[in-house]
């Protein structure tokens, strides 16, 4: 049986091999609507008039600013420096003079200090900062010299983090540790959120960086195999990096189209079929995930000694003039990237940072674009719709399609209810808050939300 | 500011809340109450087929008893109006389908108005019920109205209905020793509560349940794999030769019970372990009433008590978490 299975499994058909199922259990199947922006190649915005560069862009520690207002300072100086271990720099991402510090308030509700670069001179743009980011070779014989350390030491320079959403600070991950040995590296390529499609563009115009900074990263970790995991509906993105990785040594891991596939555990079990432990991290069944678009940035840093100020967005949904996909200065404010694509169309009721599953909702289009942005979607009132909000029924989709096997509505009863043991009993901590259980309810709860409630306050609690 | 990016005169109104921001809009809970009902339409055919106007009436009753209870009650409570989501027409149904054709019209109106009030009403209305309604509502008349709810009640030789004039099959072999052949149990034309009397009709709403998963496929799964094995065991051990595990297995409110009443999600658990545990509980209940108890047949106190054990199987049957132990 297991046997029929794994020859049915996405990774039979398509030839390439790797050990998982090549899926997860459970998951929902949302409308992709990836078409909107998926063949839209990457635009270079041209710089703006100012950048916001809030002082905490990553998960950890804030920068200490670096720079004094008026001062002048260069395109991809650094502005900012982490010096908590768990910190990232920070670097002007375009040149200009430092206006006055000022407090932005990101999507996800943080209130931030910020720096303010108002641009002035010459700035790079156009095909020139394209062919300085991701264009031109990037020859495999200039890194394999090179000490792990030497990779880590660049990437900790360069500012970098997690470019698909969490942001977490890539050198920290990246570290090698004695005491968790790392065989495997897995680039995401998933890309699971409906609408967005920076990845994917990233990985189809520029499959050679990726593959370049895949085998730099499976070197700083002292990974022996190398995974690009992509979803079977990027077909195009296989494509070009199965031409890339042949002979590179990397392999592609072609997994089946699900919502949540780009969870770095799931996409673990689907490739190489562990289970990450409860509580655990990657690190602890010997591997380590980064996402497609963050390798690139590593190749940039080590190989051409370039920080992370650019990086990818979608621009996305039905309430956006024209969707596109855009490299743009990091710091660039919301306002700035949507009058790009053409304004908002008078049906459009909702901005989201990130996509639809996930992503923040917010007003204000002062707004900047952080590191871990991986897109804008804006939807229209059609598009958010949603049911009208009835008691719970018990009819148990929501455990049905739990990526995490938890039982949603009991979580979000104990949490309503303030049950906090009952919570743990039932292992909230473990919900990643993917959003599967209240996008099937057909009570139209707020399962998330009350279950996101349920966690603060036990984490609250635990830190008493 | 207010989000001024678009060209047009007329700004879009841009709203905040938390994720996930879109939906799936195909599963509706009106839409899970309107499965059911066509589930029923098979059984509710075959009643009217089998006891004319006795169903019609009896149907009639129990629908309207509970749309009107449900009125009163949740006016009672200062809530909206809920009938538009159909609950209350499928507890009426099912309540209908459960009882004989023979009870008279204040059983039916009695046990509809019960059902309604001390099954869902006084726990907070749908979802919040610890037991199912229409078990409620049926409970009650069957003490209450004792005479006409046992096996005597059931028959009504002057009625001109041939299946009204014997014995219901399991109150014929408690009290006589005399089987049916499994054939009219199977297609149902024998006496009985008006919906339960053909195991085919009963299983072809069934499925399309499990199907369109408003039922739970291991509810029903667990309970007649239950009563196939302890009714081979009996079978095997010579308790009751002539009532066969077939028989058990076809005859009584077994398969009605199985799809139709089990299947409440409200009163049955929430996870696949915890399913398992209350199907199989409910078919060793019932074949333990039905072996060892003065009752012809059990599968209406067999659900009862694993209603009230549910919030229990809930907290002892929660699944192992992705990457726990």
């Amino acid at each position: 049986m297991l046997t029929l299975l794994k020859k049915l499994s996405p990774s039979g058909r398509s030839g390439g091999s790797f050990p998982g199922p090549g899926t997860f259990v459970h998951g929902v199947h949302p409308p992709q609507r990836k078409e909107l922006a998926a063949d839209a190649a990457i635009e270079i915005v041209p710089p703006p008039e100012k950048v916001i560069l809030p002082l905490l862009q990553h998960v950890g520690g804030p920068c200490t600013p670096l720079v004094k207002a008026r001062q002048k300072v260069a395109f991809g100086e650094m502005i900012g420096s982490g010096e908590t271990f768990v910190s990232a720099a920070l670097h002007a991402s375009v040149g200009g003079v430092i206006q006055k510090m000022a407090v932005t308030t990101l999507p996800n509700g943080r209130h931030l200090q910020a720096i303010v670069i108002r641009s002035e001179g010459e700035q790079l743009c156009g095909q020139a900062l394209w062919d300085q980011m991701f264009g031109g070779l990037w020859p495999e014989k200039t890194y394999q010299s090179l000490e792990p350390g030497k990779i880590a030491d660049a990437i900790h320079a360069a500012g970098i983090v997690g470019l698909g959403g969490a942001a977490f600070p890539t050198h920290v991950k990246i570290m090698p540790s004695d005491k968790k040995p790392i065989h495997t590296l897995i680039v995401n390529g998933c890309e699971c959120e409906p609408y967005l499609t920076t990845d994917y563009r990233v990985m189809v115009e520029a499959a050679d960086a990726v593959v370049a900074g895949a085998l730099l990263a499976a070197r700083a970790v002292g990974a022996k195999k190398t995974y690009i995991g992509i979803e079977n509906n990027k077909l195009e993105a296989v494509d070009a990096l199965r031409r890339k990785a042949a002979g590179a040594g990397v392999k592609l891991a072609v997994v089946k189209t699900k919502y949540p596939q780009g969870s770095e555990k799931h996409l673990i079990k689907a490739v190489l079929n562990f289970e990450v432990p409860l509580g655990g991290l990657p690190a602890d069944v010997g591997v380590v995930m980064t996402n497609a678009a963050t390798v690139t940035a590593v190749a940039r840093s080590v190989m051409r000694n370039i920080p992370l100020t650019h990086r990818v967005i979608s621009v996305t949904g039905g309430g956006v003039v024209q969707p596109k996909n855009l490299l743009v200065p990091i710091g660039i404010t919301m306002g700035d990237v949507i009058r790009y694509c053409g304004g908002l169309r008078k049906t459009a009721a909702r901005i989201i940072a990130g996509g639809p599953m996930m992503g923040f909702a917010f007003t204000n289009l002062q707004t900047p674009v952080t590191k871990g942005t991986s897109g804008i979607t804006i939807l229209t009132r059609e598009e958010i719709r949603r049911i009208d909000q009835r008691a719970c029924i018990r009819c148990g989709r929501c455990v049905d399609v739990c990526p995490m096997k938890l039982v949603p509505t009991k979580l979000a009863a104990a949490s309503r209810l303030k049950d906090l043991n009952l919570a743990r009993k039932y292992n909230i901590m473990a919900c990643f808050e993917c959003g599967s259980c209240a996008y099937v309810c057909p009570a139209g709860l707020q399962l998330v939300q009350h279950i996101r409630m349920g966690k603060t306050l036990l984490a609250a609690e635990m830190r008493k | 500011m207010s989000p001024q990016a678009n060209s047009n005169d007329q700004n879009p109104v841009i709203n905040v809340a938390p994720s996930p921001h879109v939906f799936s809009m195909g599963m509706t809970i009106p839409v899970m109450m309107r499965d059911v009902l066509i589930a029923l339409v098979p059984a509710v055919g075959m009643a009217v087929y089998f006891f004319h106007w006795y169903a019609v009436k009896q149907l009639s009753i129990c629908v309207l008893a509970c749309l009107g209870a449900e009125a009163v009650f949740t006016r009672m409570r200062n809530r909206p109006l809920s009938l538009g989501d159909l609950s209350a027409t499928v507890t009426g149904l099912i309540l209908g389908l459960s009882l004989p054709a023979t009870a008279p019209w204040y059983v039916g109106a009695i046990s509809a108005v019960v059902a309604i009030g001390i099954g869902k009403i006084v726990f907070g209305g749908l979802g919040m019920n610890i037991f199912n309604p229409a078990m409620v509502g049926r409970a009650f008349v069957m003490i209450a109205f004792a005479g006409k709810m046992a096996a005597s009640g059931y028959i009504d030789p002057a009625s001109g209905i041939d299946a009204l004039s014997q014995a219901t099959p399991l109150s014929a072999f408690k009290q006589f020793g005399a089987t049916v052949p499994l054939s009219s149990l199977f297609w149902g034309t024998t006496n009985g509560s008006i919906g339960e009397t053909s195991a085919l009709i009963c299983l072809l709403g069934g499925l399309y349940l499990c199907f369109r998963r408003i039922a739970a496929w291991q509810i029903p799964a667990g309970i007649l794999v239950t009563v196939a094995v302890i009714g081979a065991v009996a079978n095997l051990a010579d308790l009751h030769s002539q009532w066969t595990v077939f028989h058990h297995l076809l005859g009584g409110a077994l398969f009605f019970g199985a799809f139709f009443i089990a299947t409440d999600p409200v009163t049955s658990p929430v996870t696949s372990a915890g399913k398992w545990i209350f199907g199989i509980g409910i078919g060793a209940l019932v074949m333990l009433l039905r072996l060892f108890s003065g009752y012809p047949e059990g599968v209406m106190f067999a659900v009862l008590l694993m209603n009230a054990l549910t919030p229990l199987i809930n907290r002892w049957a929660i699944p192992r978490p992705f990457g726990g132990v």
